[in-house]
């Protein structure tokens, strides 16, 4: 169980820096040029010019103000759900209920929106933001606890709860939350629950960044961070050093589906404005490619964020101008995942001498007992 | 002995074995001859263990040839080894827990009927085969997880002897052993040597070494010392040669002035993973300025009563008190705020979190107390100052306190956890197995520390499976056998042969 | 059982069997009974619909047997399901033969089982992430390659096994089943005999549970690995063969729906044993039958959502460990390394 082994101190010269720094985006950046080159060659295969196709996804994420708000739009949820992967793997947690949480977070957040009337916008906003928020934390600590106190895997837990929290959400969107009219939707949340946009920029993108230096905070200078990862390092030294780990197992899956349901909130605040099933779906896996991507580091996360969020803001121009299938991200962002996980065949590559960490190493059985 | 007449069975030339950044075997010689027991000696880390990998095939050598009954291999792998008839008895026993011995015996040369299917039969007939020859009394049906650790030691043997080895690596093979039990494997040795097997007998123990061995070859640090018979060598001798300088093998410490009790244990009783119960009813106390010794061959309850005592392991019934409070449900912090320090026994487990820089590992135990953090918020820089003074005190050799503590060496991560044990007011010290798998250097060094807050008044519980660590530190020694505490005896009592009756339960 | 030694082998089967297998299994005879005798129809679908929602269970908890016995955790089942499925139905679009379409299935699950093997033992990557690339890659592929309009040509059709298959009850459930459910019990029982009465088996145990003891015997750990996890993604892969060539005959995307997932805590309750995985996958098929048949009759009045949340609910609760705990391979989850 060594989660991203490298907690080293501040370094002291700025060659030392920049080569550290070289150290730790070299693989993500070869992971990023490998994954773009097979995706190449995918699309070759297809028929399909890879060069149009790039440079179409290029244009439709970043070639103007429109462009690159819409980019940030999609990157602000994957902020949050990479920083909700990246925050639970600092613990030892793989949480891949991302998804679940957030579908949780996101209904709440618009039934706090559209049932709670007459309250000001200072008020209403904020409140349907965090309940929301709240809501996918409590919803991510079941799994908490039943890794803490029974020994089930995450896993497999959060990918159940997901496939629950899709029925539930499915009800209350076509039953007791249900919109007037034959869509199976909740109410347009009120006026005075949006998060406005200025000009094409949307809040919403900024309250994650704020987000992500906060958990950045959180985890490398606070005694509270320091708890966690010393649990997702070595859970028994840490019980030997006196840390409750089962308390903190349960804490570190709610922080980690606190931001998973935040995401769901912003998006449901500044984006869609109300709940539709079929909202998002496919984020919980964005979040572990993000996380990954941004070696579990939560201010690379933000970076990492708007890459896959500029590949999905281009891809319907490139769906539209090279007549590409935008299923190809999806493809390119599993082989990103790969690449950044295989890391020794990125260092083989680039003929870089191995850290001595393993990078992320969750497995060790599913821990029963 | 005469071993020019003999025949040499097993010949290694200039033996050397590299790995980046260490040489664990440097042109080494060794000559093992036919019906003889050979015993290689050398302290942890001197290369033994790289030695014989190598002659297990387990390792490829740098450089250097190996000749078995006068022919030259190459060992690609253990089976190019067991093809040459060479057995291994590892230090850590090299059996499937969930498999009974006659599936582990047979693993890899497996007995098969017409179609592939396993005969079991046959196998369970081998075994019961090879224990009357050799007397070597074990049940082919029985699981391995259910057999005492002696027991399975005889499973390894059969392995080897159902290969048709004649020569046998023996990997420390006592350490999990009373005296007594040591002393019937010897005797399992020379059946085993009268019967034409010859032996190589790994340890770092000198006086089994002059019970048992035909020759003695000393290693250190990688290289041969030399070879002598055991009639020409002494304890002191051995010892200079393995370490290269004159060893003071006794500590030397003043008598003890025991002040007021700091650990009463009243009738504890302790639970293991399985729920069976391990620790049955021990009571004892510790006084301050004393160090109490507890021996007995591991697996006897030490491990789980030492967690419930810094609280990871929670009490079935009894109390327990420190400096007067009733810990016996306390949670290991509240225990550690009752200046309890703890070396815990296995260090890279327990002790310290090896993707951490050295410096985190020093405040393991204290990071959320002023001045390393103030109000939940980490001070780094309180933290590597107190980290670079550990250091420098405690003598441990790095880079750099940001180093990973993964990089040390065995002692010096041994070292970073008793300078954070220590590095805040101690009233009672529980040390489990301080110096097991560690360079004498720094073996000395630990030893010197413990009798150090001794002497300040510090109560100390020692727990060791190894007698002379006990009997050098103790100045009372406790015998713990299946859960129970035999007898304490004063250090003036307690001899090698009475300890060694009590941790195998005997009374008289 | 020839032996005491072999007793011994199974004796954690034995026991599970005991203590569980014996009471579930009188109750499931007197319940179907019960059943067959007021309610023929429903109690014959029943039980029909039981054993083909259990097929893609078993296989699946049987691949991850085989891998996590040998000492490699695979989360990637759900995707070598889904991309198996999509190929073979692939292949029958374009071939229009069943055989080399459910070949084309089986060889996808394998090939993706030998990418889990180059990455849990060759690049010595986390398990449990190189599972999940594997899911993401097929979801990726699956919806890339996908197009809509692709017309199926057939699915594999009912054998009914002679006079076996006229037997009231017991012969429309248990003789009259298309080939893939027939294979996924045969396999049920070579997967055990194999396990437990061969070298293989007893090199495969020694590997997930010891690597180490058997290297040191001179088994080459890492070759068996690369073997039985592909041997195990070609068992995924018929389960992938099952979905769109024998149940539904076409593909949609996404169609496993968790099964992978599902499987993996059949296997848990399973005992890491063929013969309880395959209990275990009867009685989540069961559920899943209920399901179908609480929807489908609209005799109770509860939302289908929570309905359709059962399989998942149970795959929790069985977790959790609610029915009983059990040891997994000691050495799974770990790559093994020579030193």
């Amino acid at each position: 169980m060594a989660i991203q082994a490298s907690e080293k101190g501040p370094t002291s010269s700025f060659g030392e820096r920049l080569a550290s720094f070289w150290r730790s985006a070299s693989v993500p950046i070869m992971a990023i040029l490998l994954a773009a080159l097979i995706g190449a060659i995918i699309l070759l295969l297809s028929g399909a010019n890879p060069i149009d196709a790039y440079a179409a996804l290029f244009k439709g994420s970043f070639s103007n103000a429109r462009a690159i708000g819409r980019t940030l739009e999609k990157a602000t949820p994957l902020i949050l759900g990479g920083l909700a992967v990246a925050f639970a793997f600092k613990g030892g947690l793989f949480n891949i209920g991302g998804q679940g949480q957030l579908l949780i977070g996101a209904i709440v957040s618009a039934a706090i929106g559209f049932g709670l009337g007459g309250l000001p916008f200072i008020i209403h906003m904020p409140l349907a933001l965090i309940g929301g928020a709240i809501a996918g934390a409590l919803y991510a600590s079941i799994a908490g606890a039943l890794k803490a106190y029974t020994g089930a895997h995450e896993v497999i837990t959060t990918i159940m709860l997901n496939f629950v929290a899709i029925n539930i959400t499915d009800f209350l969107a076509n039953g007791p939350w249900k919109d007037e009219g034959i869509v199976a939707r909740t109410p347009a949340i009120l006026e005075t629950a949006a998060i406005p946009k200025l000009d094409n920029i949307p809040l919403g993108f900024f309250i994650a960044v704020a987000v992500a230096i906060i958990i950045w905070y959180l985890l490398f200078r606070t005694t509270l961070g320091f708890e966690i990862r010393t649990v997702g390092l070595n859970p028994n030294a840490a019980k030997y050093s006196g840390i409750l780990v089962a308390r903190l197992t349960v804490l570190t899956m709610a922080i980690s589906g606190f931001l998973a349901g935040l995401g769901g909130s912003i998006e449901t605040l500044g984006v869609v404005g109300r709940f539709q099933p079929g909202f998002n779906v496919g984020l919980g896996f964005d979040g572990i490619t993000i996380a990954l991507l941004a070696r579990t580091h939560p201010l690379a996360v933000i970076p990492a964020a708007i890459l896959i969020g500029a590949m999905q803001a281009g891809s319907s121009q490139m769906q539209f101008d090279a007549k590409v299938s935008f299923e190809i991200i999806d493809v390119i962002q599993a082989l990103i995942l790969f690449f950044v996980s295989a890391e020794m065949i990125v260092r083989w590559i680039l003929r870089i001498r191995a850290d001595g960490d393993g990078g992320v190493r969750l497995s060790s059985g599913w821990g029963q007992g | 002995m005469n071993n020019a007449d003999k025949q040499v069975v097993l010949e290694a030339h200039g033996i050397s074995k590299h790995f980046p950044g260490v040489i664990a075997n440097n042109n080494v010689d060794l000559t093992l001859h036919k019906g003889e027991i050979l015993a290689l000696l050398g302290e942890n880390g001197a290369g033994k263990s790289t030695l014989m990998n190598v002659l297990y095939g387990l390792y490829h050598p740098t450089e250097g040839e190996i000749w078995i009954k006068g022919e030259k291999v190459h060992l690609q792998s253990p089976r190019d080894a067991i093809d040459h008839g060479i057995g291994m008895v590892h230090q850590h026993f090299q059996l499937v827990p969930v498999m009974t011995v006659a599936e582990n015996v047979i693993l890899g040369s497996e007995v098969t009927t017409a179609g592939g299917r396993l005969n079991m039969r046959q196998a369970a007939r081998q075994v019961n085969e090879l224990s009357q020859k050799y007397g070597l009394a074990v049940d082919p049906s029985a699981m391995i997880e259910d057999l005492p650790v002696g027991i399975q030691q005889r499973v390894e043997i059969i392995k080897a002897l159902y290969r048709q080895a004649d020569i046998l690596i023996l990997d420390e093979p006592t350490a999990v052993l009373t005296p007594q039990e040591a002393n019937e494997l010897f005797h399992i040795m020379r059946e085993l040597t009268a019967q034409g097997v010859s032996i190589i007998f790994i340890t770092h123990k000198l006086k089994e070494v002059l019970a048992v061995a035909d020759q003695i070859a000393v290693l250190r640090r990688g290289e041969m010392v030399g070879t002598v018979l055991p009639s020409e060598a002494t304890e002191a001798s051995l010892a200079e040669m393995m370490v290269g300088r004159n060893v003071i093998l006794q500590v030397e410490k003043s008598a003890a002035h025991p002040g007021d009790v700091i650990l009463k244990v009243e009738d504890l009783a302790v639970l293991d993973d399985r729920k069976t119960s391990v620790v049955n009813g021990v009571s004892l106390e510790v006084r301050a300025g004393e160090v109490l010794g507890i021996a007995g061959v591991q697996g006897n309850g030490q491990r789980e009563l030492v967690e419930a005592l810094t609280g990871i392991r929670s009490v079935a019934s009894g109390h327990f008190f420190i400096q007067g409070h009733d810990a016996t449900h306390y949670t290991p912090r509240q225990i550690t705020m009752l200046e309890v320090a703890h070396i815990p026994e296995d260090r890279e487990k327990h002790g310290l979190v090896m993707a951490y820089p050295i410096e985190d590992n020093t405040v393991l135990n204290q990071y959320y107390v002023q001045p390393y953090s103030h109000n939940s918020i980490v001070d780094r820089g309180a933290i590597r100052s107190h980290a670079n003074a550990l250091v420098k005190e405690f003598d441990v050799r790095t880079s750099s306190v940001t180093a990973l503590a993964s990089t040390l060496s065995g002692g010096n991560k041994q070292k970073v956890i008793v300078a954070r044990e220590f590095s805040k007011p101690v009233k009672l010290l529980i040390a489990a197995q301080p110096t097991r798998g560690i360079d004498v250097g720094s073996i000395e060094f630990i030893h010197k520390q413990i009798i150090k807050q001794r002497d300040n008044g510090v109560a100390v519980l020692l727990v060791s499976a190894e007698l002379d660590e006990i009997m050098s530190l103790s100045d009372r020694i406790a015998v713990m056998f299946e859960g129970h505490i035999m007898a304490t005896l004063p250090i003036a009592e307690a001899t090698r042969e009475k300890l060694g009756l009590l941790m195998a339960g005997s009374h008289s | 059982m020839t032996s005491n030694v072999a007793l011994a082998n199974n004796r954690s089967w034995l026991d599970f069997l005991r203590k569980t297998g014996v009471w579930v299994g009188i109750l499931v005879v007197v319940a179907a009974i019960y059943g067959y005798t007021t309610e023929p129809q429903v109690t014959t679908s029943m039980l029909a619909s039981t054993l083909r929602q259990s097929t893609p269970l078993v296989l699946g908890a049987l691949c991850g047997l085989l891998g996590e016995r040998s000492g490699v955790i695979n989360i990637g089942i759900e995707g070598q399901m889904l991309l198996s499925a999509f190929v073979g139905f692939l292949a029958n679009v374009y071939t229009g033969n069943l055989f080399i379409a459910v070949a084309a299935g089986v060889l996808t699950g394998a090939l993706l089982g030998g990418l889990l093997a180059f990455m849990s033992v060759t690049l010595k990557m986390d398990q449990i992430i190189g599972g999940t690339v594997i899911n993401i890659l097929a979801l990726g592929l699956t919806g890339f390659f996908y197009q809509t309009g692709l017309t199926t040509q057939g699915k594999l059709q009912p054998i009914a096994l002679g006079p076996l298959a006229d037997l009231p009850l017991v012969g429309p459930v248990l003789f009259e089943n298309p080939p893939i459910t027939y294979l996924a019990i045969i396999l049920v029982f070579i997967m055990h005999y194999m396990l437990f009465y061969t070298r293989w088996g007893l090199r495969t145990r020694a590997i997930g549970e010891h690597p180490r003891a058997a290297d040191t015997v001179g088994i080459n750990v890492n070759r068996m690995r690369y073997i039985n996890v592909s041997i195990a993604g070609g068992i995924a892969g018929l389960a992938g063969a099952f979905l769109t060539l024998e149940a539904v005959g076409s593909f949609e995307r996404a169609m496993t729906n968790g099964r992978g997932f599902v499987a993996l805590a059949v296997m848990i309750f399973g005992k890491y044993m063929p013969f309880g995985v395959w209990g275990s996958a009867l009685l989540f098929g069961f559920a899943t039958a209920l399901q179908t048949q609480l929807q489908f009759s609209g005799t109770i009045q509860i939302p289908h959502q929570f309905i359709g949340m059962l399989p998942y609910v149970l795959t929790i609760v069985v977790l959790a460990g609610f029915v009983g705990r059990t040891r997994p391979p000691a050495a799974e989850g770990q790559p093994y390394e020579t030193e």
